[in-house]
């Protein structure tokens, strides 16, 4: 059974080609559909050029408002942490970890993203 | 294989399962979290709903447009994590002690120690025909799902019950549009809560919110009915008809298990606990409404938490290093809005509880308020307080009671009007025990303790103690508390906008004014605040937006800004509950063509909206989808229209009556004037919204005197108001100048909105803003009219500047191609996004 898992998640988390540069809107979102493991998913890409990591893939389902928003929200960072804020009830999630900071009972899945070249590139 | 998994024998553990997922259940598994008790016992939870626990407090907002989820306590991921095996659906059946083990429809499951947290169940009077198809009760999602169903091809209902749960039931059926009673045993709503006066009130203003109100009625039976579905037949044979019917008349505790396990039970039920919350059988403890300690049943979460954290301490008994706390009952005190109407009920309101206790009471028949106090024998302390039609005084009140504070030498002063100046508690009377957050057990000496230990503002303090993140009711005395404490250590209570920057939003006004800076990251780099990591926030963002276009009116969509405006303001459009959005188009004045409506209703067929008149005077197209506004916009741009900035922090609408064009008493043209205010001011930026109304004579069919500017004609010319409002706290605008010709009008409110734009703090309506201006209306005539400040004809020329640059936002959109890439719903894919759903209801669509 551990093969079989391992073999499957290396087949589905392999990296794919999800849009280019050009799609992304500086220090903003935008929305995407992407294949994961468990079936295909909306995530939201965030683009904050000059920063170190400079791209972030988290949920776009705001799972408090039941609508597929969060790439729609205000990126920004609170006490040194990068966060975005949902356009409806504006909770904060944490970019590279997906943690909601007002409620410790939620989190947002996130995934590897990088460029490659102009290629916007995520692993899922 | 579940199973398997989470009963993997792990011989260092004992086994701990939790019958109950509700409310209080959720809250022990947090707290045993907290404990660290998952590397102690192996944790299996048995929920018989199919939802993990939800906020069954604000249930009823499942009928006003909350979902399961967003109700949810909890998430599975959560309980996964920390190894807790979650079985949803799947009740208890029995509880074998013989054995140690629990039994299920699925299995059994060995045990070394159980909690019971099963709650309660309403009670449904045994009256013939209480089991008829449409006879409901109202405690859980599932019960709420059916009320719906039965409701949808009903017109009446019936509440049976007229205690605080029937009132919020029958403040639910009359949300779902069904004519509706309640029915009552005793002589008065609410009885043990309020006595006969205010349960007379509290009839007479539910009656008036057009809620039928039947008292001292026992139904005898329930049969078919007439003009309804049921029948009902009361003991005097007088009958009521209606299609639905909730029952409501009470709770009862889910004790069948401890009672078929023969353990010690209460007389009229409830599983007998003690101060650790373990039954008579050791290995077994109950939590929350289920449990009967010291002969009372508490009916409330609060006192369900602080049992669930006895329980919890109970578990971990030997491991814990302090004082395990014990549950030593609780305060049944509650605050409640029901129907909109306040009532608060404190200790023994009804003083039949303490011997040689003394009332006061003060009732308003004008205002609809009825307020009590039950003070001790010797004069000294409060004992109990009833409120109803009026909480303002419920948490002062509640001070004195739960801290034992010596009242005032006149006690009765607490509750007369407050133009007798009755003297408020402030923080610094509290004493260190003073409890501020009952949900998460936090005294005001656990604020001094987190403040101490270094949290420096509220959000730290919550996040410390997690006070205020419960119901909710205690933010306002947490907030008071907290500054009070701050400022008393020399902490300057701190103004800044936000972390990043330590200005207000007058001081960042001024900054940018001066300065001349044209973008935020200019801004951040060279006013940030040292602390601030550069990005900004949803705070200051918006906010300096805001400043930026209020002084220089570029696009708000200009790349450079685009990031720091509020999604309404990103794609011009009001996101809308499912991530829809609205477009309002301008109509000035609101006064339309017929051509225009035509095309109005010729778009919102093609890209099938929902249609609304608003309430300023336009019309709202609901339900477009990201990717179709720019197209609705280019076929409304065609035809003339344009934006109505109906997202933006700025001018709204100009209301406006018919005045003397058609009207036999108009004596100016108000809808000429209302469509030159609204031309002229359309675009401006500012701290919050603007809304104006002209009226054509006294009549002010317009409500121009609810507006932040209302003008109205007079024989001379136009007589000016400002800073009126209606929203959440109306207020009257307040008379400006008098007898203005058109030009010395538009100066003036030039003048006016320019000094708003500079000085108002973030998301201030202008009354809000008037009411905290020092020197009050005085003071800004002074400076409007007569100039003090010499500000007068550099306000003017700021205005100019702005109407100057005034441009379409989507106009300016639709023509450039880099800002449309934004209006995609997916870059990877055209498909709209099937999550948004739509059902038809009257004829057009709706969210499902
Ligand atoms: C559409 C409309 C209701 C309607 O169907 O009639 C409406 C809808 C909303 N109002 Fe309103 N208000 C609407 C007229 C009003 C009025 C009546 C009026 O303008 O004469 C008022 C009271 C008057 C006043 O503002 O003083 C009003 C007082 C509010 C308030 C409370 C403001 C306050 O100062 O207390 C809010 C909340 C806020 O702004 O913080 C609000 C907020 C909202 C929001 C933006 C809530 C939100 O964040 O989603 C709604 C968005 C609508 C949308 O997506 O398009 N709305 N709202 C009305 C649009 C008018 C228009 O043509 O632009
Ligand atoms: C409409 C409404 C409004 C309310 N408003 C307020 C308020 O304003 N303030 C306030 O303090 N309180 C309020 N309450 C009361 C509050 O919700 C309860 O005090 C609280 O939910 C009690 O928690 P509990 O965990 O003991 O019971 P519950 O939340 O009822 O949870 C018990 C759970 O156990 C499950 N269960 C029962 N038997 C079994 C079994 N054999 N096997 C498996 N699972 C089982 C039940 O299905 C249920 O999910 C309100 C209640 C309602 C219904
Ligand atoms: S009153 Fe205004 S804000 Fe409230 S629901 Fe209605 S439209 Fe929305
Ligand atoms: S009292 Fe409920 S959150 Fe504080």
């Amino acid at each position: 059974m551990t093969t079989a898992t391992a073999a499957a998640k290396t087949m589905t988390q392999a990296w794919q080609h999800l849009c280019t540069r050009d799609d992304l809107v500086p220090h903003s979102g935008i929305a995407a559909w992407v294949e994961t493991h468990e079936g295909p998913a909306q995530v939201a890409i965030f683009y904050i050029p000059g920063q170190e990591q400079e791209l972030y893939a988290i949920d776009h389902h705001d799972p408090i408002a039941g609508a597929n928003v969060i790439a729609r929200g205000i990126i920004g960072d609170l006490k040194g942490q990068q966060v975005v804020a949902s356009p409806l009830y504006k909770q904060h999630y944490r970019l590279g970890d997906g943690q909601c900071l007002e409620n410790p009972g939620l989190r947002l899945r996130t995934w590897p993203v990088c460029f490659k070249g102009e290629a916007v590139m995520i692993q899922a | 294989m579940n199973t398997l998994e989470s009963n993997t024998i792990n011989p260092d553990k004992q086994h701990l399962i939790i019958i109950g997922n509700g409310m209080v259940g959720h809250h022990l598994v947090e707290q045993l979290v907290a404990r660290g008790a998952t590397s102690r016992y192996t944790i299996t939870v048995f929920g018989e709903e199919r939802h993990l626990a939800y906020d069954r407090v604000h249930l009823s907002e499942y009928f006003s447009g909350r979902d399961a989820e967003s109700l949810a306590l909890s998430t599975a991921e959560y309980y996964a994590e920390h190894g807790i095996a979650l079985r949803l659906h799947e009740s208890v059946t029995a509880i074998d002690r013989d054995s140690a083990e629990v039994v299920t429809e699925q299995g059994r499951y060995a045990y070394d120690r159980i909690v019971l947290a099963t709650g309660s169940y309403p009670f449904v009077p045994p009256i013939p025909g209480n089991d008829r198809a449409g006879c409901l009760v109202y405690r859980t999602l599932e019960d709420l799902d059916e009320i719906r169903a039965a409701a949808e091809d009903a017109a009446t209902g019936v509440v049976v019950g007229g205690g605080l749960l029937g009132l919020e039931a029958a403040n639910a059926l009359r949300g779902l549009e069904l004519e509706t009673a309640v029915v009552e045993f005793a002589p008065r709503l609410m009885p043990m809560q309020v006595d006969s006066e205010g349960g007379e009130l509290l009839r007479e203003k539910i009656q008036s919110l057009g809620v039928q109100v039947l008292t001292e009625r026992a139904t005898q039976r329930i049969e078919d009915g007439e003009a309804s579905r049921h029948r009902m037949v009361f003991q005097d044979d007088k009958v009521l008809e209606a299609d639905l019917i909730v029952f409501s008349a009470g709770i009862r505790p889910r004790d069948e298990l401890a009672r078929a396990c023969a353990l010690e039970m209460g007389e009229r039920g409830g599983v007998v606990i003690d101060d650790q919350c373990l039954t008579s059988d050791p290995a077994i403890l109950a939590v929350g409404e289920v449990a009967l300690w010291n002969n009372s049943i508490f009916g409330l979460v609060a006192p369900g938490y602080q049992m669930a954290r006895a329980a919890a301490d109970t578990l971990m008994c030997d491991a814990l290093e302090g004082d395990a706390e014990r549950f030593q009952g609780a305060d049944m005190s509650t605050k409640l809005k029901l129907l909109g109407v306040d009532v608060g009920s404190i200790g023994d309101a009804h003083g039949d509880r303490t011997p040689g206790a003394r009332m006061f009471r003060y009732l308003d028949p004008l205002k609809q308020q009825y307020r009590k106090l039950v003070v001790s024998s010797d004069g000294k302390r409060l004992v109990g307080a009833m409120l109803v039609g009026d909480n303002s005084v419920y948490d002062s009140l509640m001070q004195y009671y739960a801290n034992r504070i010596d009242l005032p030498d006149d006690p009765a002063s607490l509750i007369l009007p407050s133009s007798q100046g009755a003297p408020a508690l402030g923080p610094d009377a509290l004493p260190d025990t003073a409890m501020i957050c009952s949900c998460h057990n936090v005294s005001k000496g656990d604020v001094c303790a987190s403040i101490d230990a270094g949290a420096g503002d509220l959000a730290a303090i919550k996040g410390d103690t997690r006070a205020s993140t419960g119901c909710g009711g205690c933010a306002a005395l947490l907030k008071s508390v907290v500054d009070h404490e701050l400022e008393s250590r020399g902490v300057e209570v701190d103004h800044s906008i936000c972390e990043h920057f330590a200005h207000t939003r007058q001081e960042l006004y001024d900054i940018v004014r001066v300065e001349g800076i044209k973008t935020f990251s200019e801004l951040m780099r060279t006013h940030g605040a040292d602390s601030s990591h550069g990005l900004g926030c949803d705070i200051c963002k918006p906010a300096v937006a805001s400043i930026l276009a209020s002084c220089f009116n570029e696009p708000i969509t200009d790349a450079a800004h685009v990031g720091l405006q509020d999604t309404n303001d990103t794609f011009m459009a009001n996101m809308q509950k499912n991530g829809t959005y609205s477009v309002v188009p301008r109509i000035a004045g609101g006064e339309i063509t017929p051509d225009k409506l035509v095309v109005l209703g010729q778009v919102a067929q093609k890209f099938d909206l929902y249609t609304k008149i608003t309430g300023g005077q336009r019309i709202d197209l609901f339900g477009a989808r990201l990717e179709d506004l720019p197209a609705i916009w280019g076929e409304l741009i065609d035809a003339g229209f344009e934006t109505g900035h109906a997202y933006g922090k700025s001018l709204r609408t100009v209301k406006s009556c018919v005045g003397s064009t058609w009207c036999r008493y108009g004596v100016q043209d108000s809808v000429g004037m209302a469509i030159r205010l609204e031309n002229r001011y359309k675009g401006l930026r500012s701290p919050h919204k603007i809304k104006f109304g002209v009226s054509g004579c006294t009549r002010e069919c317009a409500e121009a005197q609810s507006k932040d500017i209302g003008v109205i004609a007079t024989d001379n010319g136009w007589n000016l108001y400002v800073c009126g409002n209606g929203g959440m706290r109306p207020r009257h605008a307040e008379l400006f100048a008098t007898d203005l010709d058109d030009d010395a009008l538009f100066q003036t409110i030039d003048r006016f909105l320019m000094f708003y734009v500079r000085t108002a703090d973030r998301l201030q309506r202008t009354s809000v803003w008037r009411e905290n201006l020092e020197g009050g209306l005085d003071y800004l005539k002074e400076v409007i009219i007569d100039d003090s400040l010499g500000l007068g004809a550099e306000l003017e020329s700021q205005m100019q500047g702005v109407v100057d640059s005034y441009e379409c936002e989507w106009a300016n959109a639709i023509s450039d191609p880099e800002k449309l890439k934004r209006f995609r719903s997916f870059v990877n894919d055209s498909r709209p996004d099937p999550d948004i759903i739509f059902t038809s209801e009257r004829g057009q669509l709706r969210p499902a």
